[in-house]
């Protein structure tokens, strides 16, 4: 194995241009963190809708939520990815389509946001959902005999202790979403790995390239992971296990 | 093209499309039976009393698990070459990439099984006077399969689905194919949509199987 390492190369300036391949790298990374943030936002938001909507007395509501969840689950992330980006504008009325073409600001970043967040949404619909079916039947009831209309129940009764309920595994969900991140560099987003696959035939420093970006998803996955540890310690639900194990 | 789909070219490339179907699920079967098994033994590992050989099983666990699939391939098509000496091809690189990535996430599945197994099982094993390869083969891992069988399958679900990332270094797989096949016919389009029927079509039907695997497991311990 003869390879010729060169840890200077981040410093050095890009073949035809006046930045440094760490300019490169950085942009990468900032577009990988507004992608991942705001998909989370918008799967989030989502998600808690439908995983509700999975768990309403409405067949109608149930079945569509299902639907959902189903489309959005059962194709590959890349796949869903391509059909945003190249089958979606055929499908709009054709100024609309032509419009997003050609003239959408950042259209790249806007469809991979959106792909990422509906993909991710189905599933945090999925825990949500676990986290309301996993409370007593009997809280529901008791809501509902105190008078509280269905909405008022959700929202004063089931959600806050069911939502407290998912954080762990909401944990993961929010270190998938910056890893999956990944997949929108095949529509052209500039994150992270396409600046890196930019810079490895640009550079011919391989190594050196991969090495740095693996990093700095490690750092997106260890903030994530460390962000959700905060909120999980605030939002322990008093007198469960965790709650207990934490206090002795 | 509005209004303008075209989907008689399916029919013409659908032997091109089966080409690149194969290879996905070629890619699938590979890395299902090289992960389950290598994640066995990583599994034991990890369980293994002896230290160092469980620190050494749960960093490369923790390392594949927190590295994007998409950079894992990268990895391994660029590295592979450099201590080979000779390119690999995309299409062995992502049979060696995926059984090695895929065997991370079994792994965890394989150690949630083996702990799933009740302790009075172990000890009745070794009461018998098996060693402990005899208790794993014979006691153990047969009831961890049996026992984890929906989630493994859920987890080949998800492979299924990641095959389709080759495309960062261009094998041949269904999507790639659908790409291909988009540009020779100009109907890219067309072949977006047909490539996604598919995938979501065997991805479907593979998680009913799972359902009715989970229902006629439940209560039967």
């Amino acid at each position: 194995m003869n390879y010729h390492w060169n840890w200077g190369i981040f410093l050095e300036q890009v073949k035809g241009g006046d930045e440094t391949y760490l300019n490169w790298l950085l942009t990468g990374f900032g577009w990988t963190v507004a992608v991942s943030l705001s998909a989370w936002v918008m799967a989030l938001a989502l998600g808690i809708l439908l995983g509700v909507l999975r768990t309403v007395p409405s067949r109608a509501l149930v079945a569509a939520a299902t639907a959902w969840v189903e489309l959005f689950r059962n194709i590959p992330l890349l796949v869903q990815m391509f059909l945003w980006f190249f089958v979606m504008p055929e499908l709009l009325p054709a100024d609309w389509g032509l419009w997003v073409k050609q003239e959408m600001p950042a259209k790249e970043f806007f469809t991979a946001t959106i792909c990422l967040g509906l993909f991710t949404s189905s599933r945090v619909a999925e825990q949500v959902r676990a986290g309301i079916q996993a409370l007593p039947g009997g809280q529901l009831m008791a809501g509902l005999a105190m008078g509280l209309t269905l909405p008022q129940t959700y929202r004063h009764v089931l959600l806050p202790t069911a939502l407290r309920m998912v954080v762990p595994p909401l944990t993961s969900e929010f270190m998938n979403v910056f890893k999956n991140s990944s997949v929108a560099f095949a529509i052209g987003v500039m994150e992270l790995t396409f600046q890196a696959k930019q810079m490895q035939e640009d550079s011919e420093q391989g190594i050196e390239t991969f090495l740095a970006v693996t990093l700095l998803y490690f750092i997106c996955a260890f903030s994530a992971n460390r962000v959700m540890a905060v909120i999980e310690r605030r939002t322990r639900i008093p007198g469960t296990a965790a709650d207990v194990a934490a206090q002795s | 093209m509005h209004g303008d789909f075209d989907f008689s070219v399916l029919v013409d490339s659908l032997p091109f499309l089966w080409t690149g179907l194969q290879f996905t699920l070629k890619l699938t079967a590979v890395a299902m039976l090289g992960g389950i098994a290598l994640g066995t033994l990583l599994a034991l590992a990890r369980l293994s009393p002896i230290a160092p050989l469980a620190r050494a099983a749960s960093w490369y666990v923790n390392i594949m698990r927190s590295i994007p699939l998409v950079m894992v391939i990268l990895w391994f098509f660029l590295v592979i070459p450099l201590i080979t000496g000779k390119p690999m091809g995309a299409e062995n690189s992502a049979l060696v990439t995926f059984t090695l990535f895929e065997a991370a996430f079994y792994c965890e599945i394989m150690r949630a099984g083996i702990q799933s197994v009740s302790r009075g099982q172990v000890a009745a094993g070794y009461a018998m006077g098996f060693t402990y390869g005899q208790n794993m083969r014979l006691v153990i891992l047969p009831q961890a399969f049996r026992n984890m069988l929906p989630v493994l399958l859920t987890q080949t679900i998800v492979l299924f689905q990641d095959t389709s990332l080759v495309y960062a270094i261009g094998a041949k797989d269904l999507l790639k194919a659908a790409e291909v096949a988009g540009k020779n016919y100009n109907r890219p389009v067309e072949m977006v949509i047909f490539a996604a029927l598919i995938y979501f079509v065997m991805c479907y039907s593979l998680s009913f199987v799972v359902k009715r695997l989970q229902q006629r497991f439940a209560f039967k311990r």
